[in-house]
């Protein structure tokens, strides 16, 4: 080994602007994404004098949270390139699970684990239909959406209930109004370790970015797959638990699929390509509080309940419209969009007119 | 092994990598149909053959990517069948493939250590981010081979960096055998291709490590390879030594098969 020769020199300390620049650079999405949420936020602050308060702080955490968790589920399968829709159903079946279990004579704290066993059985269901049976996952998981939903509905014949149990249990699941928050912090920080800071996660990333290269170098593609869609339900099914508490009643005919969508979105909006190999769970909390902000805050300006759909569409909208053609604009790869090159345009003339005038 | 000295299997002593009849369908259509090739230690064989004539699909199989339909490989003369690449690594063969294997979105560190990683923590296998970055950075500078930074995705390196990435990668590891280059210096630029000519010449002598190219470029293989296999149909037709076959003969008679006039090499 050569290293005791004038080697080790030569490696600079990169000093700390170009890391920051090339951080920007990877994640140019969630940056823009948090611009976003920061220009939101000053808006409702602006617009309205409740939106800034320790009350509604609460709110927004309540907003916030299901996104959140929805759209962490949801990031390992995005980068997998797959997608699951069931995702929001498991939502709404797990605690009905907890139910079955209770009134089989299963204490409360046991139902909600084998609840969430079963979710974890649907989810690798779910993995096995879409990687051995090679049903593309977004039909597979769409399947599993509309059985479950069957299956719910026959069993609670349509009928709403209330979850069962109570007492400190109850509360850490989610009847303490902030225990959802606490919920959503906690799985981001395990799945940001997860994804950053494991093989898992790098070969999650590995299999998305280029699965015949993954394959070659000797990665379970197989495996890291079946496994993201057992970690997607089981989230999912956690989910639902600590919501069925939070909101005290459960109502079989909620319709998952939209749940589920807001997580894909947020997830999407936080900088997860739906094409798959990028992805960050931070990103996707990003998003979250996107999505939370704009539901949270159309509703503090008192935007009629059918407005709100159309405001939230169109916000979602113009962000990811900004989101994607800034990062086009500024990418060294890749061609630019329409509006990038509007963007670039008027870039080069501004800096060429400052440097003008420095000339003269 | 014989113990009279192996006299009764005088080719398949001091070979490291031998194959018996390989076989291999896709389907209807025939890959391979009977591979049957030797590799002895330290020797840099070169395989030539048109486009579909089942190099790619033998490299496949020798890294356990595919299992073979029929047929035996062994290794340092022990029958062996590689169930995973990670067998076949285990076993000592590394692989560059012809598309690099590399995946664009990760780091150049986090490429080189792909499924290798360094971990700490047990069970979760956490990685070990900040050897791996030192390790991959000494190692590089080591070889020769010039990378701004090891932090770098390598979808924004140019195409020779990758390679030489990737080559970097197989010879990475310390218990190399055999080492197999799917076109290695396919898209590389003069500067480039000189280093890896380099690389694979100084692995066969020093550290006796022994090489199949496969390269259409008969005057790269005619810089680095002690012997030359011609694949035709999914048969070795063709096996001379450097010292047998002139490179001029080598083109003459490629481009006669491939006009199909049937002439041999073999006067």
């Amino acid at each position: 080994m050569s290293s005791d020769t004038p080697a080790l020199p030569v490696v600079k300390r990169r000093i700390p602007a170009s890391v920051m620049r090339r951080f920007i650079g990877q994640h140019l999405t969630e940056v823009v994404s948090s611009l976003v949420a920061v220009a939101l936020a000053i808006f409702f602050t602006i617009e309205s004098p409740n939106f800034f308060t320790s009350a509604n702080a609460l709110v927004l955490s309540q907003f916030i949270a299901p996104f959140a968790i929805f759209a962490l589920a949801e990031v390992p399968v995005l980068i997998l390139g797959e997608i699951d829709l069931s995702v929001g159903q498991m939502y709404i079946v797990s605690p009905f699970f907890v139910t079955y279990w209770n009134h089989a004579g299963v204490p409360v704290l046991a139902s909600v684990v084998l609840a969430l066993l079963v979710c974890c059985g649907l989810g690798l269901i779910n993995g096995l239909v879409s990687v051995s049976l090679r049903v593309p996952s977004f039909i597979a998981t769409l399947g599993m959406a509309f059985a479950l939903r069957g299956i719910i509905l026959i069993y609670s014949h349509g009928a709403p209930t209330n979850p069962i149990g109570s007492g400190t249990l109850v509360n850490i699941l989610g009847g303490w109004p902030w225990s959802e928050a606490f919920w959503a912090l906690g799985i981001a920080a395990v799945m940001h370790v997860m994804l950053r800071g494991t093989t898992f996660g790098l070969h999650i990333v590995a299999v998305g970015g280029n699965t015949e290269s993954a394959r070659e170098s000797g990665i379970r593609v197989d495996y890291i797959k079946i496994w993201c869609f057992v970690l997607c339900a089981l989230l999912g099914g956690l989910m639902g638990i600590v919501d069925g508490y939070h909101l005290g009643s459960l109502d079989p005919a909620t319709d998952g699929l939209t749940f589920m969508f807001y997580g894909v979105t947020s997830a999407v909006i936080g900088g997860t390509a739906l094409t798959g190999g990028r992805g960050t769970m931070v990103g996707a909390c990003i998003g979250a509080c996107v999505l939370g902000m704009i539901k949270n805050g159309f509703l503090i300006l008192g935007t009629s309940s059918f407005a709100l759909d159309l405001v939230t569409g169109l916000t979602i909208l113009v962000a990811m419209i900004l989101n994607v053609q800034i990062e086009l604009a500024t990418s060294k790869r890749g061609s630019r969009g329409s509006f990038g090159q509007v963007v670039s345009v008027i870039f080069t003339i501004f800096v060429q007119r400052r440097k003008g005038r420095v000339r003269s | 092994m014989t113990p009279n000295g192996g006299t009764n299997e005088p080719a398949g002593v001091e070979d490291v990598l031998r194959t018996e009849h390989i076989s291999m369908s896709f389907g209807p259509v025939i890959a391979l149909r009977s591979v049957n090739l030797h590799l002895r230690r330290g020797e840099v064989l070169g395989l030539v053959g048109d486009n579909g004539a089942g190099k790619s699909t033998l490299v496949k199989i020798l890294t356990g990517l595919h299992r073979p339909d029929g047929g035996r490989i062994y290794l340092e003369g022990e029958e062996v069948k590689f169930r995973s690449v990670r067998d076949a690594r285990q076993h000592g063969i590394e692989t560059v493939f012809q598309n690099l294997a590399l995946v664009g979105e990760l780091s150049v560190y986090h490429n080189l250590f792909l499924n290798r990683e360094y971990t700490r923590g047990g069970w979760f296998r956490f990685l070990g981010n900040r050897v791996m970055r030192a390790a991959a950075r000494q190692f590089l500078d080591e070889i020769g081979v010039n990378i701004p930074s090891v932090d770098t995705p390598v979808a924004e390196l140019s195409g020779g960096q990758r390679q030489a990435i990737a080559v970097a990668r197989a010879v990475r590891q310390e218990n190399i055998k055999v080492l197999l280059l799917d076109e290695p210096l396919a898209a590389m630029g003069a500067k480039e291709t000189s280093l890896i000519i380099g690389l694979i010449n100084s692995l066969s002598k020093k550290a006796n490590v022994s090489i199949i190219v496969i390269d259409h470029n008969y005057t790269h293989l005619f810089e680095i390879c002690d012997r030359i296999n011609v694949i035709q149909h999914g048969q070795v037709t063709v096996d001379k030594s450097l010292s047998e076959i002139k490179l001029e003969e080598l083109i003459e008679f490629m481009v006669q098969t491939f006009r199909g006039s049937g002439k041999t090499l073999v006067d």
